[in-house]
């Protein structure tokens, strides 16, 4: 395990930084957290594939150093689902965004989930559509604004937690880009689900989402995942007024199920076998 | 013998009359000639008016749909109806005993291959290789040993006397309805 | 004697028997008519070797997912046909700007949107060329028979493996559905082309430098020790995104001048009695057995009728058609649309020859006999 400029070092294309991030963007942090996760479960670097679509978010892999791929928009998973299958030894890791994975790339989302294939999808949320412009994303709450949400928002946000879990996906969470360490240790277990693992990061957009919707400064806006972040676990010894205006993070759901390559792999041998 | 023969099967969706042309192209490869087989096809999976065209030559083959068939077989009056008119003037027309017509034009021979199907040989299924059996008998236009071979190496595991069955019940419907055999 | 099988197999069938024998290893798609014998004979038949096959949610990522078993390293392919073709246009963007070897089947049904979906068409030739944005190389194929199906898939396998590019095949419904005699060639007869790897352990790899003196970078697969990054972006030789003007003019000019000067290896055709014909008759795809039938017809008739067959379409056979129209000052392009081929015909002759168009699109094939009641009246 390596932390600081040893972590920096053995992760990052140093000579691509910095990155293209505006000030106070929570996305810097979430990176860091992603690689330092991978450290932590110490991944042959070789078999690490981290893939992205479009936006934001996707703009991470370039600055990683492992088997980097940024693909079109919306359909990094279907990418990762081809890289994955064609050879299973490979980590795949996903970074997306909350517009790429859940409006554009929101089937291919609901069926990687459902084939429970192994990736583990990290989604960079900052409840907007940054790299265009502060248009309002599937993650934008219902009131609040956007460019093409200049009157509030009349469409009901997606839980990307639930849905993913609804879906089939078998290890899901939700972090911040405040609560660090405990975002480490989800991405690890992530990580190490053998199935589709889904981690909600909820990032920082103070030049949209912050600015359209007076959220303050980035210190503002960090301290609001600070006072508005509960943990699942505590959160069930609540009342439920006392949950009003907040969000959960934490494990949501932890479960075993055959995975996608596995079975494939079991075909091959059946097939093989009864030649 | 003509160097090109066009056969067109005609009938509803669900009559493995696809499956009869894939045999009797199968054949006249097997004799040693070259064969394309095609299909026109709707939506429905069952029913609807289905065919299938086979062309065997000794020749090459370029356009490889049946334009005037030199042989129709039509199993229904669907089918019957709708190709009549792509028949050749000179053509054979080999239809069912349900079908109804006023044919005065063509060589037909009407003969019940649906029934001998469904109670002589027990299995409604196999009616259209009882009607590829009637059309060997009738016009030799694979040899017999061809047309076995090939039924045998397309039909299911467990159902080979079946349909050697069904293709004898074929060649005898010929023999019982008519003393002629067409050369064509 | 070599170890020939002669059988009577379809066209979608000889289709997939060339991808095999080509080494393809992995194929992603969704089922569409008239091309699902391909998916489902994959399904069938990739496990048995040890590939892969996955049906995918929707068109877009059967696409997706072909590219990424390429990067993985195994040949990837996906089949489809119109209303699929259109949707897979972006990510066929990115294979060829990211340089990912694939190859796309589309077997042409009669369009536009869901059109007549179990009729033949011929209207996807210019989206093949044009149908994703912005300029990029395009090599297709387009076979007239199985035997040739077999054969030009493995052509465009070799030649997506050779320039690093997506190569397409462009069926028919009239090809990929019907059924004829073919001689499979023995193992040993076909050429099989994979693509250039770099040196294991090269420090110094960079994923699009090509080769000394030579246009094609050689590719590593994904988990193989080279850690290098793949975009759709405009990038540099390392394959990180730029903005820099002339980074990325040289980029743009070097994908396509990978396939501009190479026509000689990809450009394929056939030619009988063009030698004092009068008329040409153009023509690719199932259409050109109905041609070659009109052409025959025509002889009996007395008529200087010679036929030009395109196996390759894009990139077209400029060079040899210009050669022809010294002599012949006619060409006929029957197609089973209301005018594409015969436009780029039109431009390569630019009025030194006299060029005229058979389309028809009610859904069924052209027949011989309208291509001969054509050649009479232009002759």
């Amino acid at each position: 395990m390596h932390t600081g400029s040893e972590l920096l070092k053995n992760n990052f294309r140093m000579e691509r930084l910095p990155h293209i991030w505006c000030p106070g963007c929570g996305h810097g942090i979430l990176m860091k957290a992603v690689a330092q996760a991978i450290d932590n479960c110490n991944l042959d670097k070789k078999k690490v594939c981290v893939i992205s679509g479009i936006g934001c978010s996707s703009r991470a892999p370039g600055y990683m150093d492992f088997n980097t791929l940024h693909t079109t928009h919306g359909r990094a998973l279907a990418f990762a689902t081809g890289v994955k299958l064609a050879n299973p030894e490979l980590k795949v890791i996903v970074i997306t965004g909350d517009g790429d994975c859940t409006a554009i790339g929101g089937n291919h989302l609901i069926h990687s989930a459902r084939r429970n294939i192994d990736i583990t999808t990290i989604v960079f949320n900052n409840n907007i559509y940054g790299m265009t412009g502060g248009q309002y994303s599937p993650t934008t709450p219902t009131a609040e604004f956007g460019t093409t949400a200049p009157f509030g928002n009349i469409e009901k946000a997606f839980d990307v937690c639930k849905l993913a879990a609804g879906a089939g996906a078998t290890y899901v969470a939700r972090g911040t880009a405040y609560h660090t360490t405990q975002l480490i240790k989800l991405i690890e277990s992530a990580i190490e689900n053998k199935g589709f693992s889904l981690v909600d990061a909820i990032s920082t957009c103070p030049t949209y989402y912050g600015r359209k919707n007076k959220k303050g400064s980035a210190v503002d806006m960090m301290k609001y995942l600070k006072d508005f972040a509960v943990d699942a676990k505590v959160a069930e010894k609540l009342p439920k007024e006392k949950l009003d205006g907040k969000f959960l993070i934490g494990e949501f759901k932890k479960t075993t199920e055959p995975e996608y390559t596995e079975e494939y792999m079991k075909i091959i041998e059946m097939v093989r076998e009864s030649k | 013998m003509k160097s090109q023969q066009e056969i067109r099967l005609s009938g509803s969706g669900g009559q493995g009359l696809i499956l009869g042309g894939i045999i009797l192209a199968e054949a006249a490869i097997i004799d040693g000639k070259n064969a394309v087989q095609s299909q026109s096809y709707g939506p429905e999976a069952r029913g609807g008016a289905s065919k299938a065209e086979v062309i065997i030559s000794s020749d090459v083959i370029d356009y490889p749909k049946v334009e005037k068939a030199d042989v129709l077989l039509a199993l229904t009056q669907v089918a019957y109806d709708k190709y009549i008119k792509t028949l050749k003037d000179d053509g054979i027309l080999i239809i069912d005993s349900i079908v109804k017509h006023n044919n005065t034009t063509h060589k037909i021979l009407q003969i019940p291959i649906l029934s001998t199907a469904a109670e002589k040989v027990g299995k409604s299924m196999v009616a259209n290789i009882v009607a590829i059996g009637s059309i060997q008998q009738l016009t030799n236009i694979v040899t017999k040993e061809a047309l076995e071979k090939a039924v045998l190496n397309r039909v299911p595991k467990g159902t080979e006397e079946l349909n050697k069955q069904a293709l004898m019940e074929g060649y005898h419907l010929v023999e019982e309805h008519t003393s002629l055999k067409v050369i064509v | 004697m070599k170890n020939r099988k002669v059988k009577l197999m379809q066209g979608n069938e000889a289709c997939v028997e060339g991808a095999l024998a080509a080494g393809m290893k992995f194929y992603a798609g969704y089922p569409i008519t008239p091309s699902t014998e391909i998916a489902e004979i994959c399904a069938q038949k990739l496990p048995q070797i040890g590939g892969k096959f996955i049906q995918m949610e929707d068109e877009i990522a059967g696409m997706a997912a072909t590219i990424g078993g390429s990067l993985a390293g195994l040949k990837s392919m996906t089949a489809t046909s119109g209303p699929g073709f259109s949707l897979k246009q972006e990510n066929i963007g990115y294979a060829a700007l990211a340089e990912i070897p694939c190859v796309i089947i589309d077997v042409q049904r009669a369009g536009p949107s869901t059109g007549l979906p179990t009729a033949p068409s011929q209207g996807d030739i210019m989206q093949a060329k044009w149908g994703t944005h912005g300029d990029h190389p395009v090599i297709a194929l387009s076979p007239t028979s199985v035997r040739e199906t077999f054969d030009l898939t493995i052509k465009a396998f070799n030649l997506a493996e050779k320039y690093r590019t997506p190569v397409f095949l462009m069926l028919d419904e009239i090809v990929g559905h019907m059924r004829e005699k073919i001689e499979i060639p023995a193992e040993d007869e076909i050429e099989v082309i994979d693509r250039l790897k770099p040196e294991v352990g090269d420090t110094n790899y960079m994923a699009y430098r090509p080769v000394e003196g030579g246009l094609v970078p050689p590719m590593a697969a994904f988990g193989e020790g080279f850690s290098f990054h793949v975009t759709g972006l405009m990038h540099d030789e390392f394959g990180f995104p730029t903005n820099d003007a002339e980074v990325s003019d040289n980029l743009l000019r070097r994908i396509m001048k990978k396939i501009d000067v190479n026509v000689n290896d990809i450009i394929m055709y056939e030619e009988e009695q063009v030698e004092d014909a009068d008329l040409i008759v153009l023509a690719y795809g199932g259409t050109a057995r109905s041609a070659r039938s009109a052409v025959k017809k025509a002889r009996e008739l007395g008529l200087k009728v010679g036929l030009f067959k395109a196996l390759t379409i894009w990139p077209s056979p400029e060079k040899r058609v210009k050669e022809l129209i010294s002599n012949t000052k006619k060409i006929l392009v029957p197609e089973l649309n209301l005018g594409q081929y015969v436009l780029e015909v039109e431009r390569i002759v630019a009025g030194q020859a006299e060029v005229s168009h058979l389309g028809k699109v009610n859904g069924e094939a052209i027949t011989p006999e309208e291509i001969l009641t054509k050649i009479r009246e232009v002759l």
